[in-house]
């Protein structure tokens, strides 16, 4: 199976070191889960895997590993060419494009995605297919159809934008996807649904990498592995019963384990209340 | 209301320092045919060509005189000092030709050359699938033109001018030139001289046509004018959707459009006039459009601007009487080598009369889109309202927009709001688009698509499309 392979990672924004050497392995089917306390750089990481232009890896790798042991360079493709190589990222807060359907965005999305050598202007996904297939998937996730034909995440509730982005994920069905807390901003009926959504699209042929800071979302979604990060490095991993145990005690056993880390974290925290936010705006942290 | 008639002009303008960059960009509608003119009269303007184009059509005496003291007025006017950069030598510029002898009557008629420029156009096919009547001027004189026959039974005129002129001289003698009087400013002096070509429309009362009328028009001969001329009488409860849409092949010396389009919309009456102009980079597109508005009347101008080396346009609605509506929407485009100074005038004349301007600009690649415009509120115009809103979007750093918003109300209890917003096209929005595997050229593009879709949705479906595949032309390496 292909796997998601990150060595060494650092990262920084605008100039500011956010990431201080991240290794992390993700295999399709296996589900991961990163967790740690607001700014120790889990954000960062789904950007720089992304490929957001604002963050910078200053050295590492992340490559695609097939299976019979050919590589693909991530850090050398485009933001879009990583979502044709099957990377996806849900984001935080997703932009509003206004003026711009959901389901027009999709179908060419979608159109792209599935046919990696697309040139542009050429033909795009048959409508009729599309509306079946979107219609399909929108059932299946409960949704309004009409939902399809408002402009993107344009006046959307928080919890309408998690769904626009669980919509995405099952239409566009990614390798690799990568959930920068689609929890937040819910309240415990829709992370429920969310848990439950996300757990139906995932699957064998899926390897995801759920961020969050709360244990619920992992409900349907059991971690093959957890990971915790502290001050731009991932410091511990474990299995589910790590998530557990952060969900209930916090991260004081963390801090008190990897004193480094955690100088590293108030460093960081200082040097963003001296500039202002460290990370652009939307970015997260 | 006499004083509604005069001239407003919109003074204040900063003259334009910006050289106007010769770009050469590929455009689809860049080719053209080897029409032969039957008529050219020689290059320049004097009494003499004005007389003589109107000899060429066998004009009337009163029509004759017109031109000539609308010729002494566009001698004695200065250029315009506001808007943009205006190089136009007028002696340098072909002012009447006549590509066939007699117009065609049905499509077997039109020459082969020109029946192949609107092939490329999709005119036919447009016709079959669209258009009720069409009116496609191809250089100075209108060669095709068909109305369905219920149309004519209805007692509804849609005609080309000079045809309108012989044939319904008294109702058009009765309107024309009142609307814009060739006083009004230098441009339309110079279309009320030599103005050639354009539709004539009346709308019986209570008559409502369902499907739009449409024109196609475009310029097809080196250094030439076009001064079409338009007229359209919606008479009292009578309806009217008119499209006029222009695509303009390249030529490397300078060409002058100078359009004048008159309309009155009786009470009660309903006019819409949409226009997508896509013109060459080397063209200066100077027109004078208004509509009286009258009791309970709606005028809506619908108005695409993409091209030209310079556009100066600004719809006009004058509502004259209670009750009356105006609406002006536009889109400018505004690339390399492109000034589009575009907006929309609101005049209330009468009590409880309302408006709306909706403005929407793109500039790229160096292009500067200026938004000017005026709300007038005259004294006794009570209880008028007046909206307006003006939506910038900057692709790069060298591109340019500004926005000249005038307003004067010499009347209490009104309501006039003015809203405008520049934007650019954010890296956050990019990159969420790019993320789910657009390119940045697709992500742009579709970013553009979405500011300007408020308005696109307005168009007929076909406008539509156009627009849109327009725009993506003009987007096409626009990013890199």
């Amino acid at each position: 199976m292909e796997r998601l392979v990150i060595r060494g990672l650092h990262v920084a924004v605008e100039g500011q070191e956010i990431l201080k050497g991240v290794d992390l392995e993700i295999g399709r089917g296996e589900v991961h889960a990163l967790m740690g306390p607001n700014g120790s750089g889990k954000s960062t990481l789904g950007y720089a895997i992304m490929g957001h232009p604002a963050y910078e890896v200053t050295s590492g790798t992340i490559e695609l590993v097939a299976a019979d042991g050919t590589r693909r360079d991530v850090l050398a493709m485009e933001p879009d060419e990583r979502a044709r190589a099957g990377i996806f990222l849900a984001f935080q807060r997703p932009m509003a494009i206004p003026g711009v359907r959901l389901a027009d965005f999709l179908r060419h999305s979608v159109t792209n995605v599935r046919n990696p050598d697309r040139k542009e202007g050429e033909e795009l996904m048959p409508m009729r297919e599309f509306r079946a297939e979107l219609k399909a998937k929108m059932a299946e996730l409960s949704m309004d159809p009409d939902f399809a034909r408002r402009y993107v995440n344009d006046g959307f509730s928080g919890g309408e934008m998690k769904r626009a982005e669980i919509l995405q994920l099952a239409m566009l069905r990614p390798g690799f996807a990568i959930l920068d807390e689609t929890d937040s901003g819910l309240d415990a009926d829709a992370v429920r649904l969310a848990s439950e959504s996300i757990a139906k699209i995932g699957g064998a042929e899926m390897g995801i990498l759920i961020i969050t800071h709360h244990e619920q979302l992992l409900e349907h979604n059991v971690p093959l592995r957890t990971h915790v990060m502290l001050g731009g490095r991932i410091v511990e991993s474990g299995g589910p019963e790590l998530a557990a145990e952060l969900h209930k005690k916090g991260y004081e056993r963390i801090r008190a384990a990897y004193p480094d880390a955690a100088a590293a974290e108030r460093a960081m925290e200082d040097a963003a209340g001296v500039a202002g936010r460290a990370v652009p705006a939307g970015a997260g942290a | 209301m006499a004083t509604a008639l005069e001239t407003t002009p919109l003074n204040g303008g900063p003259a334009d320092e910006t050289a106007a960059l010769k770009s050469v960009e590929i455009n689809k509608y860049d080719f053209r045919t080897d029409a032969p003119a039957v008529f050219k009269a020689r290059k320049g303007i004097d009494a003499e060509i004005v007389a003589q184009i109107s000899e060429m059509k066998g004009e009337p005496a009163w029509m004759r005189e017109f031109r000539l003291e609308a010729f002494k007025i566009f001698e004695s006017k200065p250029m315009p000092k506001w808007g943009g950069r205006l190089g136009i030598d007028f002696q340098d510029i072909y002012y009447y030709l006549k590509p066939t002898e007699h117009q065609g009557k049905t499509w077997d008629d039109v020459p082969d050359a020109i029946k192949e420029t609107f092939d490329r156009l999709g005119i036919p096919q447009a016709e079959r699938q669209f258009l009720a009547g069409v009116k496609a001027q191809f250089e100075s004189e209108v060669v095709y033109g068909s109305l369905q026959e219920d149309l004519a039974k209805k007692g509804v005129i849609f005609t080309d001018t000079d045809t309108a002129v012989r044939e319904h001289a008294d109702l058009l003698r009765e309107y024309f030139g009142t609307v814009i009087p060739p006083s009004d400013n230098k441009f339309a002096a110079l279309n009320s001289a030599v103005w050639s070509g354009g539709s004539f429309i009346y709308v019986p009362k209570g008559v409502s046509i369902e499907f739009p009328l449409q024109a196609y028009f475009r310029i097809n001969a080196e250094n030439m004018g076009q001064f079409e001329r338009t007229l359209i009488i919606v008479d009292e409860g009578a309806h009217v959707h008119y499209v006029e849409g222009c695509t303009a092949p390249m030529y490397s010396s300078e060409s002058l459009h100078s359009a004048v389009v008159e309309i009155l919309v009786k009470r009660g009456g309903r006019c819409r006039y949409t226009t997508i102009q896509n013109w060459a980079n080397n063209i200066y597109n100077l027109v004078t459009k208004r509509a009286m508005a009258y009791a309970d009347a709606t005028m809506e101008w619908i108005d695409g601007n993409l091209g030209s080396q310079l556009t100066m346009k600004y719809p006009a609605v004058y509502m004259m009487e209670p009750g009356a509506r105006g609406e002006i929407l536009s889109i400018a485009f505004a690339s390399a080598g492109q000034h589009q100074d575009a907006g929309a005038k609101l005049v209330h004349a009468a009590p409880n009369t309302s408006g709306r301007i909706v403005s929407k600009s793109i500039s790229k690649n160096g292009g500067r889109a200026s938004y000017r415009g005026l709300v007038k509120v005259e004294p006794g115009a009570t209880g008028s309202r007046s909206s307006v809103v003006c939506d910038a979007l900057i692709l790069d750093e060298h591109s340019r927009s500004d926005t000249y918003p005038y307003i004067e109300i010499e009347e209490q209890d009104v309501s006039i709001g003015h809203e405008a917003s520049v934007s650019k096209i954010g890296e956050e929005q990019l990159f969420y688009l790019m993320s789910r595997g657009l390119t940045e050229a697709e992500a742009s593009t579709m970013i553009v698509g979405g500011f300007i879709e408020p308005l696109v949705k307005e168009l007929p479906m076909e406008y539509a499309v156009e627009m849109n595949k327009l725009i993506q032309l003009q987007m096409e390496g626009s990013v890199g």
